[in-house]
């Protein structure tokens, strides 16, 4: 009872109230432009409401920073600390995953081309990869940082391995995918395996490889950041995130954080403008 | 069963390159003992002595296995190096998290189907909210609801498995919400049926199909989240703080018993899902 008595008398009404109102005003407009058909502006104006709201909160209830710092606050550390968030973003992100991102990925592709070949390896490596992408790989990191050591390599080798299995998976689907005439008349051609494969089955195989892309960009950063809390150099988001709680600067972590979620977001998207240049033939990516 | 031969050849080749791994990497620390004591390394001394080290870069299969036997069955499940009690924390923090992403990935989908707003301001940030690698966050939800005076590690553990679960059930039920023909809700509607009747009777049996497949990925992520809650955030049970403690003392046999006991956890909730949606397809009526 004491906390729901705490709820209604906050320390700072008007900033409750405020942010309260703001919500309300920008919701209702969200409905307007929501009925009109508006997309994007209606996702901005949700995201701004709900930072309106995390504000007028912390502000009203007299939130700890400790526990939760307002938005204004870690927006101001994320600019005062600039320099320091681009080297963990080059230490985490550049070195450790996107290396690894690319290496595991052209494996995968690879090894899947390799597969395809044979009949008895595809059906053998099908249940065998699908099962192995659902594993936990994550667990592979203490591993990896022991093998390779404190720095971005052992980040690098455990993101190859985690998304190997589910870019093998999804390529050897996709290689699957080429129309049976297709092939048939490449065949008439008397085209090479190696013609028939650059020419017909990858590119066919190019929405599913997309998807296994997509995929494989979040599981890099989770690799990479999770390799860091066993082992890292004094730089990199997983190592800054666990000794920034560890001193309880929060407004840090959150920074932090948002430099994760912006690399990851910008990941994603480029890998979907990649996804509507290369693959504009399919029927997904087509509009009417 | 036709797909079991290659299966087994290609597990075969994997344990094969396994071995031939394990002499490989572990042969220099044979060479160095050898050349300290002035002897000279034979081929079935190298064999011998590259499978039995206490310590080795990489255990030999045999070895993984003799320590898993050891988790499971030579320990009462009690112990805290029982790989029972460990298992069963994690799972039990897996379980909570899927069960909470289950509610709130079909609570949610309800909303977005039925409500336009919904579907326009909160969808993009649920896809904005996957690009987040949740390790990110997982020190800070740990500081959160120990703030909030909740105490041990189940919560926090399951809210990170939730965060990674609730995604592709969203996705899949609003996709499977929506999958009703327009012909079937016009009849329904000239029926006079009231909307509480048009969504029990016709859009949730529609979705099964899709929440099902949903299930498969949501338990294998679940497990994800749950073992990596519990890598950055101190804690002494379960699978995750088995690894982190494997690595800590240095000891490759507890992490790769600990790996092998995840990924059979995982293998057998998948398992466990799919046995779930034959009976409940089968009680549906669903012929196959």
């Amino acid at each position: 009872m004491s906390f729901l008595a705490s709820l209604l008398t906050p320390p700072q009404p008007m900033w409750v109230l405020a942010g309260l109102a703001l919500w309300a005003c920008l919701w209702t407009l969200n409905v307007r432009l929501a009925a009109q058909g508006l997309r994007a502006p209606v996702a901005v104006i949700f995201g701004l409401a709900v930072l309106m709201l995390w504000e007028g909160m912390v502000r009203g209830y007299e939130v700890s920073p400790v526990i939760l710092p307002a938005p204004t606050a870690i927006a101001a550390r994320f600019v005062a600390e600039v320099p320091l968030l681009w080297g963990d973003f080059v230490q985490t992100v550049l070195k450790g995953a996107l290396s690894g991102l690319v290496i595991g990925c052209s494996a995968g592709i690879g090894v899947a081309v390799l597969i395809d070949r044979s009949p008895f390896m595809r059906a053998g490596f099908l249940p065998v990869g699908n099962f192995m992408a659902a594993l936990p790989i994550v667990g592979v990191a203490p591993i990896m940082v022991m093998w390779f050591g404190f720095n971005w390599e052992s980040k690098a080798a455990v993101v190859v391995i985690m998304v190997f299995f589910p870019m093998l998976v999804n390529t050897v689907a996709g290689l699957a995918a080429a129309d049976r005439m297709q092939v048939d008349l490449m065949r008439t051609w008397g085209a090479s395996w190696w013609q028939e494969v650059m020419r017909l089955r990858l590119p066919a195989a190019m929405p599913f490889i997309f998807n296994g892309l997509k995929i494989s960009s979040t599981l890099a950063l989770i690799g990479a950041i999770v390799a860091e809390f066993f082992g890292s150099p004094t730089a990199g988001m997983g190592f800054r995130i666990s000794t920034e709680v560890g001193r309880l600067g929060l407004d840090m972590v959150w920074a932090s954080i948002a430099v994760a979620a912006l690399a990851g977001s910008a990941l994603y998207g480029m890998i979907a403008w990649a996804e509507r240049r290369v693959t504009f033939w399919h029927p997904a990516q087509r509009v009417s | 069963m036709k797909s079991a031969g290659p299966v087994v050849v290609v597990l075969l080749i994997l344990v094969a390159v396994w071995y031939l791994a394990a002499v490989w990497l572990n042969a220099t620390w044979v060479y160095d003992q050898a050349e300290r004591a002035g002897e000279v390394v034979t081929m079935d001394r190298l064999l011998a002595e590259t499978m039995t080290q206490k310590r080795p870069l990489l255990p030999a299969p045999h070895q993984v296995a003799a320590q898993l036997w050891q988790g499971v069955a030579g320990e009462p499940p009690t112990s805290k190096r029982s790989l029972i009690y460990h298992g069963f924390v994690t799972l039990q923090a897996t379980l909570f998290g899927f069960g909470l992403g289950i509610v709130l990935g079909v609570g949610l989908a309800v909303a977005i189907v039925y409500s336009r707003v919904m579907d326009r301001s909160f969808m993009p940030w649920a896809i904005i909210s996957q690009t987040i690698p949740i390790v990110a966050l997982a020190p800070m939800i740990v500081v959160l609801s120990s703030a909030m005076g909740i105490e041990g590690r189940l919560i926090p553990k399951a809210v990170i498995s939730a965060y990674l679960s609730f995604f592709p059930v969203l996705v899949s039920m609003v996709k499977g919400l929506r999958s009703p023909d327009p012909m079937q809700i016009d009849l329904l509607r000239t029926w006079g049926a009231r909307p509480s009747q048009e969504f029990w009777k016709l859009r949730l049996p529609a979705s099964m199909p899709y929440f099902f497949a949903s299930l498969k990925v949501a338990i294998a992520a679940s497990l994800v989240g749950a073992i990596v809650g519990e890598l950055p955030t101190g804690a002494i049970d379960g699978l995750g703080a088995r690894m982190l403690i494997g690595s800590q003392f240095g000891d490759p046999l507890i992490m790769w018993a600990a790996l092998f006991a995840a990924a059979i956890l995982a293998g057998g909730l998948i398992l466990a899902v799919g046995q779930v949606e034959r009976v409940a397809n089968r009680r549906m009526g669903v012929r196959t």
